[in-house]
């Protein structure tokens, strides 16, 4: 049953793909002449994997720029498509830059509810442990019921210290708390977990601003990352979340999660083309191994159903 | 972007009417425009395809195009069509026969099953004088039996002891035997999330179900879903059986066309809305409420709701009543300002209103702070009473006095000024309209009698009038009236 990280991505995306494949191949038996009614329907096709109107509309006019008029074939639209994809993503694909010498690099886990944050600094607390860091989580969801218990969880599971208030507590004072006590103990990695939010609740947006401005006031350099947790399963809205989060709390790059269902994420060329933002890494499973690196082929051609 | 349908097809129908005449080229336009509405509201393809074939015929038809506005009336029909599609006769939970009824919830991870879990729970107990038992069967994820247990004990309705290491189908029958040693009424079985690909979850929870029978098996889904919901859906529906579905997170943003996938692809009916993180943030299903947003003419309902939450029902009276003469101090607008606030704000506000994709973009254009909000408050509670009864009594030497005291300038107070001369002008405009019922500032664009009738007539006008009750409540008082030029940076 257990699958190998390879395995388990390349099964994420290649399910996910399946319908943008089935779906071109569904408009190309074969060659075809690439007129209108193909573009249309091609434009449908990747509207249905989440890449949203306005990026399969232009995915589509580059297509036709070179090809239109000319026989085509299934697997060429496809080839062609997931160049473009790569072209969108490859200046987004960059790992988080933990800089050790800060003691302690501190990032700022954000987004809508339930999109996996605590289960992402999870992970990243088992993969930086790993890499010989010391990690501390810092429960700043201080309004969900367990979120804190949650979160000490995973503390246990990776070995990392859980610095945590009740429930209910104040979450700036939680993570103003939490770094003091990284400094004290030198710790190189300070991870801070915050409840979710929808970016449209200015009053809860106000008040994770505010924790944005109690870290500053420790480092002025920090959070020194603020990272979007986003779903994959998520439709169009990820374009707004990105929008609000980034321009209340500055967002500096995104992790995209569920990649293992069938979830395309098509999104994030959209989100990618629109706002640039690193994309840092995926989450492929519920497991503190279900982390991976994210990589702008892989996900294209994964994406068009390409090996 | 793609603002609203309404918009778009305005402008499709406008050439058409010029012509007098009808081509097959201009029904393909007003399809596609659709199609795109739909799909940018992330209904899924098949759906969207399913549904452009059915109202096709209707929304080119003569009642259309002898119209004086056919791009409303299509969007009327294809509004109804989806209130048609969306609604069905069983929204209620069925529990009939002996009790304890099972309600089994399923779902993806993270899409809100223990929440809507504790939520339901409370509402049987509260609203139907149910005696409710809840049990969690997620042994997976690190704190979840922790968390219903939590959400037990806010809301006073009984959980399951936990067992440690018990595992799920046998956490259902022990929990099915409790709810009848105990005399419950229903018993909720909240489940891990899973992946509907993952086999051997998927066959636990199968199992689950032969042995709890459940009365309801509720998919709970997120409204921000994109296209996939139809797998997902179809997926769930498939393995385990539907009776209904829970759509939570309405309290976003998000156009939710997934909802209208997963009615079309499982035929069950969507039950009840998340509409928040709390206990009380439920409610039951509407469909023309979610019709809208789909289409992107805002949330009418939720607006008006909002709005009653927040405006102190007293202040709103007293407003409606110098409103209805047509009068508007500094005071009034102080109080609006704050309760704009409350409502989170301008864009708040804009988010739920219908027709309003051109003044929103007009307003993103113009940078509009909600810092901006606080400081106009703090300039108006800088004059004295009698200045903020009659503004005219503010010349140059009392300005710069109020400049100092909000820590503003002069020309700071004057755009404020300006703003609620404007605005009382407005307010007397409004007077006069909501006479006739009208409704005022046309909401911002040509839709704005013509929705109001799509919405069912009597909302709209309410919505902008002075103070006229809607279903017993009060109104907020000029809620469609902020003016345009509202603060700038
Ligand atoms: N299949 C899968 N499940 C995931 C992944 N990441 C997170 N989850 C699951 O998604 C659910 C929500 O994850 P959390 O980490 O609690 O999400 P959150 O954003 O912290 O949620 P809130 O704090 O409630 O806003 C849990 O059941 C996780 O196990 C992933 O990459 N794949
Ligand atoms: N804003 C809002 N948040 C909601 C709503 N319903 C649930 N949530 C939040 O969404 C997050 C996930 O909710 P849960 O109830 O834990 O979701 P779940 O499906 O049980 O998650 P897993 O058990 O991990 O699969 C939490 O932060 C909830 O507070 C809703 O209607 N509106
Ligand atoms: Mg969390
Ligand atoms: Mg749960």
């Amino acid at each position: 049953m257990a699958l190998t990280w390879f395995q388990k991505i390349k099964q994420g995306l290649t399910k996910t793909s399946s319908r943008l494949a089935d779906g071109v191949a569904g408009i190309f038996t074969g060659k075809r002449r690439l007129d209108d009614d193909a573009l249309e329907e091609l434009e449908e096709v990747l509207i249905s994997a989440d890449l949203g109107p306005a990026m399969a509309a232009r995915m589509v006019a580059e297509l036709a720029k070179n090809k239109f008029d000319k026989e085509i074939s299934d697997l060429e639209v496809r080839e062609a498509f997931a160049a473009h994809v790569t072209s969108v993503l490859e200046p987004v694909a960059k790992p988080i830059a933990v800089d050790r010498t800060r003691k302690p690099h501190i990032v700022l886990v954000v987004g809508v509810n339930g999109s996996g944050k605590t289960t992402t600094i999870g992970k990243l607390a088992k993969h930086y442990s790993e890499q010989g860091l010391t990690v501390m989580l810092a429960a700043g969801d201080t309004f969900r019921a367990a979120a804190v218990e949650q979160l000490k969880v995973w503390g246990e599971r990776t070995n990392c210290p859980v610095i945590a208030k009740e429930t209910g507590a104040d979450a700036a004072s939680l993570a103003f708390d939490a770094i003091q006590q990284a400094k004290e103990q030198n710790v190189d990695l300070l991870l801070i977990d915050t409840a979710g939010r929808l970016h449209n609740k200015t009053g809860l947006m106000q008040e994770l601003q505010k924790v944005v401005r109690v870290i500053g006031k420790q480092d002025p350099d920090a959070p020194h990352d603020t990272i979007m947790v986003l779903d994959a399963t998520t439709g169009q809205n990820a374009v707004q979340q990105v929008s609000v989060f980034g321009d209340m709390v500055k967002v500096t790059g995104l992790v995209l999660t569920k990649l293992d269902g069938t979830a395309k994420g098509g999104v994030m060329v959209a989100l990618a083309d629109r706002f640039g933002l690193p994309v840092h890494c995926i989450g492929v499973g519920e497991q503190a191994d279900d982390l991976r690196a994210f990589t702008a082929n892989d996900f294209a051609r994964g994406l068009m159903g390409l090996e | 972007m793609f603002e609203s349908l309404s918009d778009r097809l305005g402008g499709v129908f406008d050439a058409l009417k010029k012509r007098g005449s009808l081509k097959a080229g201009d029904v393909d336009a007003a399809m596609r425009d659709i199609r795109i509405a739909l799909l940018e509201a992330d209904v899924a393809l098949p759906v969207v395809k399913d549904f452009i074939a059915k109202v096709k015929e209707e929304a080119v038809g003569e009642q259309v195009l002898k119209s004086v506005t056919p791009g409303q009336q299509v969007v009327k029909v294809v509004h109804d069509a989806l209130v048609g599609l969306l609604q069905s006769d069983d929204q209620d939970l069925t529990l009939i026969g002996e009790p304890p009824h099972a309600i089994l919830m399923v779902g993806l991870q993270g899409s809100g099953k223990t929440t809507s879990t504790a939520k339901i729970a409370k509402r049987l107990t509260e609203k139907d004088r149910k005696k409710v038992l809840m049990a969690s069967l997620d042994v997976y994820r690190p704190a979840a039996q922790e968390q219903l247990k939590i959400l037990g004990e806010q809301t006073g309705v009984a959980t399951l002891p936990i067992v440690a290491g018990q595992m799920p189908v046998d956490i259902a029958k022990r929990a099915m035997n409790a709810g009848r040693l105990g005399g419950y009424d229903v018993v909720m079985l909240d489940t891990a999330g899973r992946l509907h690909v993952d086999e051997q979850l998927m066959a636990e929870v199968a199992a689950v179900r032969d042995a709890a029978k459940p009365r309801e098996t509720l998919l709970v889904a997120d409204s921000m879903t994109g296209q996939d919901a139809v797998t997902v859906a179809k997926s769930f529906e498939d393995r385990v059986g539907l009776t209904g579905i829970v759509l939570t997170r309405v309290d976003g943003d998000a156009r939710g066309g997934a909802a209208l996938s997963m009615r079309q692809v499982t035929g069950k009916p969507i039950k009840f809305l998340g509409t928040g993180e709390k206990m009380d943030g439920l409610e039951a299903f509407r469909a023309d409420r979610v019709a809208g947003r789909i289409l992107g003419m805002g949330d009418v309902v939720s607006l008006v709701e909002k709005a009653a939450e927040t405006i102190e029902a007293e202040e709103a009276e007293k407003i409606a009543r110098k409103m209805q003469k047509g009068e508007f101090d500094l005071d009034d607008m102080a109080s609006q300002l704050k309760q704009m606030r409350k409502m989170g704000g301008l864009e708040g506000v804009m988010g739920l209103l219908p027709g309003v994709g051109k003044i929103k973009k007009q307003m993103a254009g113009a940078n509009i702070d909600p810092k901006m909000m606080l400081r106009q408050e703090a300039i108006i509670s800088s004059m004295t009473p009698q200045e903020r009864r009659n503004p005219g009594v503010l010349h140059a030497s009392r300005k710069r006095r109020v400049a100092a005291g909000s820590g503003t300038s002069v020309q700071d107070v004057n755009k404020l000024l300006k703003q609620h001369q404007m605005m009382a002008k407005m307010m007397k405009q409004v007077a006069k309209m909501g006479k006739k019922g009208k409704m005022p500032f046309g909401l911002g664009g040509p839709g704005g009698a013509d929705l109001s009738q799509l919405m069912g007539g009597g909302q709209m006008p309410g919505l902008g009038g002075p103070g006229q009750g809607l279903g017993g409540g009060q109104l907020p008082p000029g809620m469609g009236g902020f003016p345009p030029g509202f603060p700038k940076k």
